[in-house]
């Protein structure tokens, strides 16, 4: 069970003395997640961290998991493609199976919170059953430029809940009619991911891939696809190592039921394949030794062409790591350009960034010092959690100060 | 060592928690920028203009407000940008008159200079206008004397610090901050309180903030 004063020693008492105090406020409320699934990784990893830290300060907490055959997953999918912007062609019949396994699900899911918070569009339509308590939507999903008939669809039952939460502020919607707030994800100091991690097994870790210690490391850890760009890495190394004798390290996973990020992963592959400095990892479910790649590495880059919020900016940010990263999705939020890290628009733009910073290494280690407090202060799990409590009083406040 | 005076009212630590709402707005250039300044709730004025702050609270010196930021980073108008990071927020006791303040210096750099109206943001790039939603709550500090206001400094959130500077003399609009008025009226110690007052809080980092008020309180209590 996950313990809220573990915490103290990264983010100090009186933070958790605050969180403490708010969550007394809550004295009487009792909070109901639902979402699609309790495994993986995005809005269950949150929750799986979420929701003990919430019991453990006493806030009457629990959650839910809607049901869903394998046809109404795929179309679910379709709607999270869509909302991304992705062109998908879904009929009505489609529309249909997703309407009837809502239905199922609200028969089967207890309405008896006086909050209930639903994460994501899956159980959206729950949303029905609505007494006399709050409903709040969670958009986990970038909507800045959403396909308009599945938002269309989406629009029959938003209206409906008393407030929306968005990761970022371009997702946010003009004359929406709710109340839209901000909360941006946050990393888990404590996790396997970002914990502090012994040289030894550092080392161990490079030893493993044939990374030389003594050379400078740039490196990208992201999924194998183009959204992520690792081609345009390679360029933008290819483009500095004229001048800078480096290493760049590309790991990531692929999706086996991606055949576009396979392809990918095969071009990337044959690109690299003509440079011995580029390390090629196919990396799943190894949370340690990404901790260890990035807590070795000179440079993080995260060259992404679109992107959700971007954590794993934070997660170089938090382990003090200077970060050129693309000025996409939430990547702005953490980086703030010249303070924090460099943000750029082109591979040109990458090459000569990382060129400036393993020019100019305290240069590089201040925009990380900065970076590492700009995380500990706003994208650590405990304002995550500081924020999804406030949220839940300001549903019984319309006011823009309120006093507790 | 001086003799410690109690206050006639013990002061109480308040601490500001805030949430982020969004309003939907957003400006690509700099005449929807100025037009939407003037409309925007205050909370959203407040927000932009302290925001950097809070966020931003290791950076030193004083990080400019976010729509300096913009300005110069976003539409390159590093001339506009510079007077926006100018102007001086300590110098405002309400945020109606920090708006016009900001809304005047933009619509004066238009007008020298009419052809900045053609430059747009790209669409990633857009100024989004959103607002604090300000939870005051008490703390469970409380400070009869100097030594023990001194000994509570050091342990409470940034928050804390943060609410009794800016927010309740700005926002709140009390025209001085909470701690010289305490040490004005229940400790009785004007030099003391107008040497906080005096403190332009901008131009620190919060820690630099607590650190050196701390200073101010500890020399001048004789502790």
């Amino acid at each position: 069970m996950a313990k809220i004063e573990k915490y103290i020693p990264i983010v100090g008492q009186p933070i958790i003395d605050d969180l403490k105090l708010i969550a007394e406020k809550l004295k009487g409320k009792s909070i109901q997640h639902i979402n699609s699934t309790s495994v993986g990784g995005g809005v269950a990893e949150i929750l799986n961290k979420m929701v003990p830290l919430m019991i453990d300060l006493n806030v009457d907490t629990r959650w839910d998991v809607i049901k869903g055959g394998e046809k109404y997953f795929d179309i679910t999918k379709k709607f999270h493609n869509a909302l991304h912007g992705k062109q998908e062609d879904i009929t009505k019949d489609e529309f249909d199976i997703f309407m009837e396994t809502s239905r199922k699900n609200m028969e089967e899911i207890t309405n008896y919170s006086d909050i209930v918070f639903v994460h994501d569009p899956q159980p959206i339509v729950l949303i029905n059953k609505k007494t006399n308590n709050k409903w709040i939507w969670r958009c986990h999903v970038d909507v800045s430029n959403p396909d308009k008939k599945v938002w269309k669809f989406l629009m029959d039952f938003i209206p409906k809940y008393n407030a929306a939460v968005f990761s970022a502020p371009s997702y946010s919607q003009q004359n929406f009619p709710i109340r839209q707030f901000l909360i941006a994800p946050s990393i888990d100091p404590l996790s396997d991911k970002n914990k502090e991690l012994p040289q030894g097994y550092i080392d161990s870790v490079l030893t493993k891939y044939g990374i030389i210690k003594d050379k400078p490391m740039v490196t990208q850890i992201s999924r194998f696809d183009r959204l992520n760009d690792p081609v345009g890495v390679i360029d933008a190394y290819i483009e500095k190592k004229k001048y800078i004798d480096c290493q760049l390290i590309l790991a990531g996973g692929t999706a086996a039921d991606d055949p576009e990020g396979i392809k990918v992963f095969e071009e990337v592959k044959e690109k690299a394949a003509k440079d011995k400095d580029i390390h090629i990892l196919l990396l799943s479910h190894s949370d340690l030794e990404v901790n260890a790649l990035q807590r070795a590495s000179t440079i993080i880059i995260q060259k992404s062409l679109k992107e959700g919020f971007g954590l794993t900016v934070s997660e170089a940010l938090w382990k003090s790591k200077p970060v050129v990263a693309s000025n996409v999705g939430g990547i702005p939020l953490q980086i703030t350009h010249k303070h924090s890290g460099l943000l750029c628009h082109s591979i040109d733009g990458a090459a000569f960034a990382i060129k400036q910073l393993l020019n100019s290494p305290e240069y590089a280690k201040k925009l990380g010092e900065n970076g590492r407090e700009h995380i500990k202060n706003n994208y650590l799990i405990t304002r995550h959690l500081k924020d999804y409590l406030l949220l839940f009083i300001s549903l019984y406040h319309s006011e823009d100060i309120v006093y507790l | 060592m001086s003799e410690i005076k109690n206050a006639q009212e013990p002061f109480r630590f308040y601490t500001r928690l805030h949430l982020t709402e969004l309003t939907g707005l957003k400006a690509a250039n700099l005449e929807q920028l100025v037009e939407l300044i003037k409309n925007v709730p205050g909370s959203s004025i407040y927000h932009h203009t302290h925001k950097f702050l809070q966020q931003h609270q290791y950076l030193s010196p004083e990080p400019p407000n976010d729509f300096a930021y913009w300005v110069t980073e976003i539409l390159g108008e590093d001339d506009l940008g510079e007077r926006l990071a100018s102007v001086d927020t300590i110098q405002f006791t309400t945020i109606r008159s920090l708006r016009e303040k900001i809304m005047l210096t933009i619509e004066d750099y238009i007008k020298e200079k009419p052809s900045v109206k053609n430059r747009f943001a790209n669409i990633n790039d857009e100024f989004h206008f959103v607002k604090s939603i300000s939870f005051i709550l008490p703390t469970n500090y409380y400070a009869y004397n100097l030594k023990e206001f001194a000994e509570v400094l050091r342990k409470i959130t940034i928050d804390s610090i943060y609410f009794h500077i800016f927010e309740a003399r700005l926002r709140l609009e009390k025209g001085i901050n909470d701690f010289s008025n305490w040490v004005e009226n229940s400790i009785e110690d004007k030099e003391l309180a107008k040497k906080i007052s005096k403190l332009d809080p901008y131009t620190y980092t919060l820690d630099a903030l607590r650190k050196k008020l701390i200073e101010i309180i500890e020399k001048k209590a004789g502790y």
